[in-house]
């Protein structure tokens, strides 16, 4: 992590340090050599030199991360740093009357070790930031300038600063909240924490590949037929919730576009209105309506068109069809609002032109609107398409991933995403340890996904385009 | 002649959109129309379960009267689901404005690496951190009883993701503007409060509306969170559990109700701000 910030930032500062990772450690080993003795303690004793040059501001900050550092890594973070290689070795000790009492936890181990890790770049990041503070109140001294007072270094914080006030909290609220999160489950993919290992009780450990063979292995315990079948309904589910509901959303909307069509707002109204219904009552309600003892089979029988109930979610195909339907029923809306708009921007002249060439409206829908509208909803479209990789709404709402069968190992069914049969593993069979893969599998396919389709976007390759 | 045939031809073709926008508008209000009715039914028909039919033979209140009542938490889930989503509507967006102005209208060290990051851990399924996520709330003594403020810490904390939207925003206001204010003496913090964000009224009201309906739905985090402590569920949570438990047959009218009862002031919201919204997702989806 903190190796990848500090390439990141000296990729940035290219400019003013001419370049890299390694100009960052030269200008650490030059300031050294050129700086007085206060900047030579400041390596040792942060915040020492701008103490003494009177910038007390700048000085108690840095010694108090500094105090504060070691405090932690001496009360706390050492204590379950030094087990990370093993993640524990015993987990309970008799007590002398016969009680237990837990000893080494690998849950917290990990999770604070890793905690302290972090905490160990931020605080690599800081100390950089003071010997790089020395070096440039020595080069103002050295050129008779004066040094920031506190009030100015305050001030700077509202304004030359700004960035650092602003970024500050939310950095670190995802630090804590999403970083240290997914370093820690992507550590999990890799230890067998699993519902025979779970801290307090047992410890869980390294394992190195197991996870992922196993992930891959083909036999009667292995995850790889339920992970080949599950993987491809996600593409297949992804593409046609994303095309379909563009498709239709956009017919939708030049339906309502149309010159003569009265009323337009109202029915863009009551598209839209639904999209403000929380997803939970409207899928679980059509859930319901679709069930076998639902609406529509009662309906469908009381009229005679059906003489048995339809299983519209236990019959695989028929789930799988329904749900694609029923999120063009929660997607339409959305695409008709955002096509709508774009729809309106299209010249009008060039369709005049097109109708005195003699074009019928199929062709310029086909020569003109649609090549418009896929050049400027490119991002969108794979923002979608991505999105549905990951719609855990549509399809834990509506079938759970349903309808389960023998030939699925684990908990998956037919109608799992990946993302929903990580949730089950997750909570159903507490198999972390294969959730974990499976989120890092999740993480691989949007990843490349997203990069391949990025990179041949029309409207990424060539943004004149169409201007 | 040609006239004459082509007027034909155009209304024709009119009277077949109208009919595919009434079929449409139908199709998309029934389920509503049918949660409404439904929730209608009194309990000496079906036992407030499901019923072959849809119109309720005979209207009452039944089941709002006992979502109010003793008997339900109802009113506390949906305060419980107010609050959360107030109290994230707002600190929510204040984190997205200042993550978008700093990185749309400042230029800092590891700004790119940070944007880079930040989209590349986005990619990662948000369930995948369920479980760390939980025992540290619990380290922090926010789940089950404390699962309101602790959900509400979950969302604001990695909120500063969702910048997008509003950086796109602040991109298209002229940077001359800032410019000139700063040579007129204004720091950077007077021209974001008095300057961009008053300028920025629509997008504000798009993040927080967004925001504020997001938690209406969310299932995954507050069930877990809340883990079987029943007085800090939300209304997704509750309503969930009452069409999945085997029962559910006695509580369906009771959902229809409640859920009845939740879409109803989102909607509202929602309609009366709808300019916003649309406003917002059409700038969104271009930039991508």
């Amino acid at each position: 992590m903190g190796k990848e910030a500090n390439s990141g930032k000296g990729k940035k500062s290219k400019g003013n340090s001419n370049g890299g990772f390694w100009a960052d450690f030269k200008e650490i080993g030059l300031t050294f050599k050129e700086g007085d003795w206060k900047t030579r303690v400041s390596y040792l004793i942060m915040g020492f030199g701008p103490l003494l040059r009177k910038q007390f501001l700048r000085g108690i900050a840095f010694l108090a991360v500094e105090v504060l550092y070691i405090f932690y890594m001496v009360s706390f973070g050492w204590g379950y740093l030094k087990d990370i290689g093993t993640l524990g070795t015993v987990a309970r000790v008799v007590n002398p009357n016969g009680t237990f009492s837990y000893n080494d936890n690998s849950f917290f181990i990990l999770l604070y070790s890793i905690l302290s890790i972090i905490i160990t770049c931020a605080f690599l990041l800081v100390w950089r930031v003071n010997i790089r503070t020395n070096r440039e109140a020595e080069q103002l001294l050295a050129a008779g300038k004066k040094l920031p007072t506190v009030k100015q270094d305050l001030n700077s914080l509202l304004d030359g600063n700004f960035d650092k006030t602003l970024l500050a909290l939310p950095v670190t609220g995802v630090f804590v909240f999403t970083v240290l999160p997914i370093i820690f489950m992507i550590c999990i993919a890799f230890t067998d924490y699993d519902a025979n290992h779970q801290p307090p009780t047992n410890l869980f450990g390294w394992v190195g590949l197991e996870n992922f063979k196993n992930l891959f292995a083909f036999g009667s315990t292995g995850f790889g037929y339920t992970f080949c079948i599950i993987l491809m309904w996600t593409l297949i589910w992804a593409f046609f919730a994303t095309f379909l509901t563009y498709f239709c959303g956009m017919g939708v909307a030049i339906l309502i576009n149309k010159k003569g069509i009265k009323f337009k707002k109202l029915w863009r109204t009551i598209l839209v209105m639904t999209i403000a219904v929380p997803q939970f009552v409207s899928l679980l309600y059509v859930y319901k309506m679709f069930a076998n003892d639902g609406l529509i089979n009662s309906y469908l029988l009381k009229w005679g068109w059906i003489s048995t109930r339809i299983p519209f979610w236990s019959n695989p195909m028929l789930a799988k069809i329904m749900i694609i339907v029923i999120n063009l029923w929660i997607g339409i809306p959305y695409t008709m609002l955002i096509t709508t708009g774009l729809l309106m921007n299209i010249p009008e002249d060039l369709y005049e032109s097109a109708r005195i060439d003699g074009a019928n409206g199929f062709q310029m829908f086909r020569s003109i609107t649609l090549p418009y509208m896929l050049f400027v909803t490119g991002p969108f479209l794979l923002t979608q398409f991505t999105g549905n990789l990951n719609n855990f709404n549509v399809i834990y709402l509506l079938t759970q991933g349903g309808p389960s069968s023998m030939a699925l190992t684990n908990g998956g069914g037919y109608t799992d995403l990946l993302i929903t049969w990580l949730y089950k593993l997750t909570i159903n069979d507490t198999n972390y340890r294969m959730a974990a893969v499976l989120g890092i599998m999740v993480f691989v396919v949007t990843a490349v996904i997203s990069m391949g389709v990025y990179n041949i976007l029309p409207s990424v390759k060539d943004e004149e385009g169409f201007q | 002649m040609n006239n004459k045939s082509m007027k034909k031809k155009r209304a024709i073709s009119n009277a077949i959109s109208y009919f595919v926008l009434i079929l449409i508008s139908i199709i998309w209000l029934a389920p509503f129309v049918c949660l409404f009715l439904q929730s209608l039914r009194s309990y000496t028909e079906g036992g407030g379960g499901m019923v072959e039919y849809l119109l309720p033979k005979q209207f009452s209140l039944d089941s709002y009267v006992w979502l109010f009542g003793e008997e339900s938490k109802f009113t506390r889930w949906y305060l419980n689901t107010l609050i959360i989503a107030v109290c994230v509507a707002i600190l929510q967006t204040i984190v997205v404005l200042c993550v978008s102005y700093a990185l749309s209208r400042m230029r800092f060290k590891g700004r790119t690496f940070l944007m880079r990051f930040w989209l590349i851990l986005g990619m990662f399924p948000g369930f995948l951190t369920m479980i760390c996520l939980y025992f540290l709330l619990q380290q922090m003594h926010l789940t089950q009883a404390g699962a309101i403020p602790g959900l509400i810490l979950i969302s604001v904390a990695s909120s500063g993701m969702g910048y997008y939207v509003t950086k796109g925003y602040f991109d298209t206001i002229p940077k001359a503007l800032d410019e000139a204010a700063r040579i007129d003496g204004a720091s950077r913090a007077r021209v974001f409060l008095t300057m961009i964000l008053p300028m920025s009224k629509p997008i504000i009201i798009y993040g927080a509306l967004v925001a504020f309906m997001a938690p209406w739905c969310d299932y995954v985090f507050a069930s877990y969170v809340a883990f079987g402590y029943s007085d800090s569920y939300n209304v997704a949570v509750a309503l969930q559990r009452w069409v999945w438990t085997n029962d559910y047959q006695g509580y369906f009218t009771r959902f229809c109700a409640g859920g009845f009862l939740v879409a109803l002031p989102v909607t509202i919201l929602f309609m009366c701000l709808q300019k916003y919204y649309v406003e917002g997702v059409t700038g969104g989806a271009v930039k991508g």
